[in-house]
């Protein structure tokens, strides 16, 4: 299985409310912590493939992998800041997005 | 591939001649522009001549041709590029007469831009077909019912609206 | 909420803006129902993503990083009260109850679901508002000094003008699938605040030797990746032309402008890469070879037009109010609110007032619901019942009596609308960048934050004066940088947030584009850079002199060497 340089998870807007979505283990999940992470490129192509079907099924739209470190705990964080700040909101209203109580 | 007049999928009466396909004696036949200048000079009497022209076509290259033609087909590579509205304008300026057809990847939200910039026909590839069908063609046709523009093909202009208003 | 109905106005709120007439109101009815159809059609996949996006973003909403976006059209930057009502309530009912007001004079909203978009946009054509073409690459939504009809220099109010090209731009048969977007701005003054040099077409009204108003007609201006300034095209043309010499501009534009990569298709590098005389003469063909009948210019429609921005009806008032002069004595907060953001009317005894959107440390041009409805009811009891949104990101209220500054200034102070410091240091223009955009490369708010903190001192702002900073988290400009006396714009750097600063920006008719002072800064070390590039300011100056006409006078590699020196001293940049 060919290596990744950094484990991966896919990232998508969903396409009724365009909130950020990750693909987890069943599905798309609203919290980062249930994405399904890859670990090789074979795992990624599969999660970009399923992706890709999402696209056409019109669930999704804007969908791509991103590199994580998985934690000690089996959490995905993201390592660009762009990403960082998809997973949470927006860094000057901390009161708003996934990072809020009660979520986005 | 499907063809779309005043809101209905209707049956082509023209067709497409391939490039090596030697002119025939008579129909309705639409030759790409290299070929345009010959098929003028040898076609018969029965022949109904179109041409099908990219949209970065000089109208100037065509004006003595337009008198000769019953169709021109302005290719449209992608829905996004609008160039083709704007060499249909320039062709029904210079005085052309016939079928303008726009042909290629354009949408029935377009539908209306196209009747306004003076195409008749619309002519769209199967994928667009298969998701585009007549009743959403018919629906954009009827989706404006005034533009703010004058001098543009359309059900009417609320400019010229408003003067008629103004001089009751 | 109910339907528009006119006589919710205010008796106090007189006509001062354009108002829709049937056709008006049926054209946009039309439009959300066509949106609406082109929503479910997205939904049903009669349309892919990719054919949608041109038709949502036609209709101002885009997706970014968190949620899609919807954007909405202020025209000109003029509304009515009921009309900021309206945006509060739909902050509130279908948003997360704030708004963001930007350098285009619009509105957007953050947090908006694509299934409430046409409802939203039914709400909005209740009164008389859309979103139509504030995105997409069409003929945007029409931008103009925001002190129109009460500026003391004024030749002409611009509004008439830009409300015309509102309505010739909207929905084009033949110029909405354009390389690239088409921004138009107009002027009407000796002073240029709407930025017209940098516009794709730059319209400042003007009179002829014969004293006949006319346009002159600047081209090819713009921002982003690529910053030019704007060529005149043409000197004059007369109003009667003005339509048939822009569809002439649009046409060659159209068929000519680059469609192989979108950072070549703005007008402005058709303009660069042929230059102005072969575009001129592109253009001017044109001109001669079009049916000019079909734009004849109907004085009666133009004066139909302008006659909704007539003056509202100003009492006659002594030049100075005493009201006024004891309030600014008894109240030093008030007197310097009055200084710093209340500038001259036309007419004796009013004034024209900045509220700032810019508190110290907030976030430049967002307001909260209840912000909204505070500017509604000051523009009503003090106002006409109108607004302006500035391209700084300010709202205006252009006609305030002075006698009624104080109690207007308490109402603001009540909503934390009173910052006095309008023109100054910490008015920043800035975009929303990463924190909610997904085009950023870097976030910009926060750097507005954090200078905005470092210079929080009002006297030592005022002793700073009018100095324009302005910030962009991407090369696409949206916060003006290039323009900036001070320019700041955020980049990626080998995986961290960077931050490239120019100097010597100015987006008046004196335009140029800024130039840049060195290699990037990080964010922490932003607001440290801007304090010794202003303390060498104060240094240097001339007594009187701006920053941009010190850096002018002493030259750029002067304030190169603060930043070296900087280096020298330590810091890591």
């Amino acid at each position: 299985m060919p290596a990744l340089k950094h484990p991966q998870i896919l990232l998508a807007s969903n396409l009724t409310d365009g909130e950020v979505v990750f693909l987890g283990p069943s599905g798309w999940e609203r919290d980062h912590v249930k994405a399904r992470v890859a670990h090789d490129k074979d795992e990624a192509a599969a999660l970009e493939a399923f992706g890709k079907a999402e696209i056409a099924a019109n669930r999704v739209v804007d969908v791509y992998l991103a590199d994580v470190a998985v934690g000690a705990d089996g959490v995905p964080a993201p390592l660009h800041y762009r990403e960082k700040m998809r997973v949470k909101g927006p860094s000057v209203r901390l009161d708003l997005g996934k990072q809020a109580a009660g979520g986005a | 591939m499907a063809l779309i007049s005043d809101g209905r999928f209707i049956d082509d009466v023209w067709r497409r001649l391939a490039e090596e396909e030697a002119l025939p004696k008579s129909g309705k036949v639409i030759v790409s522009l290299a070929r345009l200048d010959h098929a003028i000079e040898v076609h018969g009497p029965g022949v109904d001549l179109g041409v099908i022209a990219p949209n970065t076509t000089d109208p100037a290259a065509l004006a003595d041709a337009l008198p000769k033609l019953g169709l021109v087909s302005i290719v449209f590579p992608a829905f996004a590029d609008g160039r083709g509205f704007s060499l249909a304008r320039l062709l029904r300026r210079a005085g052309f007469a016939g079928e303008l057809r726009a042909s290629g990847r354009l949408l029935a939200d377009q539908y209306a831009h196209a009747l306004g910039c003076g195409f008749d026909t619309v002519e769209i590839p199967d994928d667009i077909e298969a998701r585009q069908d007549e009743t959403q063609w018919r629906a954009a046709r009827d989706a404006h019912a005034r533009t703010y523009q004058r001098g543009y093909v359309a059900p009417g202009s609320i400019l010229d609206a408003r003067r008629k208003a103004a001089a009751q | 909420m109910t339907a528009h109905d006119p006589s919710l106005a205010r008796p106090n709120a007189p006509v001062t803006t354009y108002r829709y007439d049937a056709f008006d109101a049926a054209f946009v009815r039309e439009r959300v129902a066509e949106f609406r159809e082109q929503v479910r059609r997205r939904l049903e996949g009669k349309l892919t993503e990719d054919e949608f996006r041109p038709f949502r973003l036609m209709n101002g909403l885009y997706l970014q990083l968190h949620a899609y976006m919807l954007r909405v059209a202020i025209p000109y930057g003029t509304l009515t009260a009921l009309q900021m009502r309206r945006l509060a309530d739909i902050a509130d009912k279908y948003d997360r109850g704030y708004g963001h007001f930007t350098t285009r004079q619009n509105l957007q909203y953050n947090w908006p679901k694509l299934v409430d978009t046409p409802d939203i946009l039914e709400a909005l054509a209740e009164v008389e508002m859309h979103a139509i073409q504030t995105s997409g690459n069409c003929i945007r939504n029409v931008t103009a000094d925001h002190f129109s009809g009460v500026a003391p220099d004024e030749i002409e109010d611009p509004r008439p003008t830009a409300e015309f090209l509102r309505q010739w731009s909207s929905a084009h048969p033949e110029f909405s699938f354009l390389p690239r977007k088409f921004k138009i701005a107009v002027t009407g003054a000796a002073q240029d605040r709407a930025a017209i040099m940098v516009h794709d077409i730059g319209l400042a009204i003007v009179k002829n030797d014969a004293g006949e108003i006319g346009y002159k007609v600047v081209v090819g201006g713009g921002l982003g990746r690529s910053p030019f300034i704007g060529k005149v095209i043409r000197d004059f043309a007369p109003r009667a032309d003005l339509l048939a010499y822009l569809e002439a501009i649009m046409r060659v534009y159209n068929r000519f402008g680059r469609r192989d990569n979108k950072y070549k298709a703005r007008i402005k590098i058709l303009v660069h890469e042929k230059g102005i005389d072969e575009v001129r003469a592109a253009v001017e063909a044109e001109f001669a070879a079009m049916d000019r009948s079909v734009f004849a210019y109907d004085p009666a429609e133009f004066d139909r037009i302008a006659a909704f921005f007539a003056p509202p009806p100003y009492e006659t008032l002594p030049a100075d109010s005493q009201k006024l002069r004891a309030a600014r004595v008894e109240h030093p907060a008030f007197g310097n609110f009055v200084e710093v953001n209340v500038a001259p009317h036309k007419i004796p005894g009013y004034a024209v007032v900045t509220v700032s959107l810019k508190p110290i440390g907030g976030i430049p041009g967002d307001a909260t619901s209840a912000q909204m409805r505070a500017l509604a009811e000051a523009s009503e009891r003090f106002g006409f019942g109108e607004l302006r949104v500035s391209h700084e990101q300010n709202i205006i209220l252009p006609h305030v009596k002075q006698d009624d500054l104080f109690d207007l200034w308490k109402l603001l102070d009540a909503a934390g609308l009173a910052t006095a410091n309008a023109g100054l240091v910490s008015d920043i223009i800035s975009c929303p960048g990463l924190d909610y955009c997904s085009l950023a490369t870097a976030r910009s708010i926060p750097i507005a934050q954090a200078i905005s903190k470092r210079f929080s001192d009002l006297s030592r702002q005022r002793r700073i004066g009018k100095l324009g900073i302005k910030i962009s988290g991407c090369i696409n400009a949206c916060g003006h940088h290039h323009v900036g006396a001070i320019g700041i714009l955020g980049l990626e750097k080998k995986g961290q947030e960077s931050y490239q600063i120019t100097l010597g920006g100015d987006p008046t008719f004196s335009a140029s584009i800024g130039e840049i002072l060195g290699p990037g800064v990080t964010a922490e070390q932003a607001p440290d850079v801007i304090e010794h590039l202003v303390d060498f300011y104060l240094a240097e100056r001339h007594e009187g002199e701006t920053f941009i006409e010190t850096w002018r006078r002493i030259g750029h590699a002067r304030f190169k060497d603060v930043l070296r020196r900087e280096g020298e001293d330590g810091a890591d940049i």
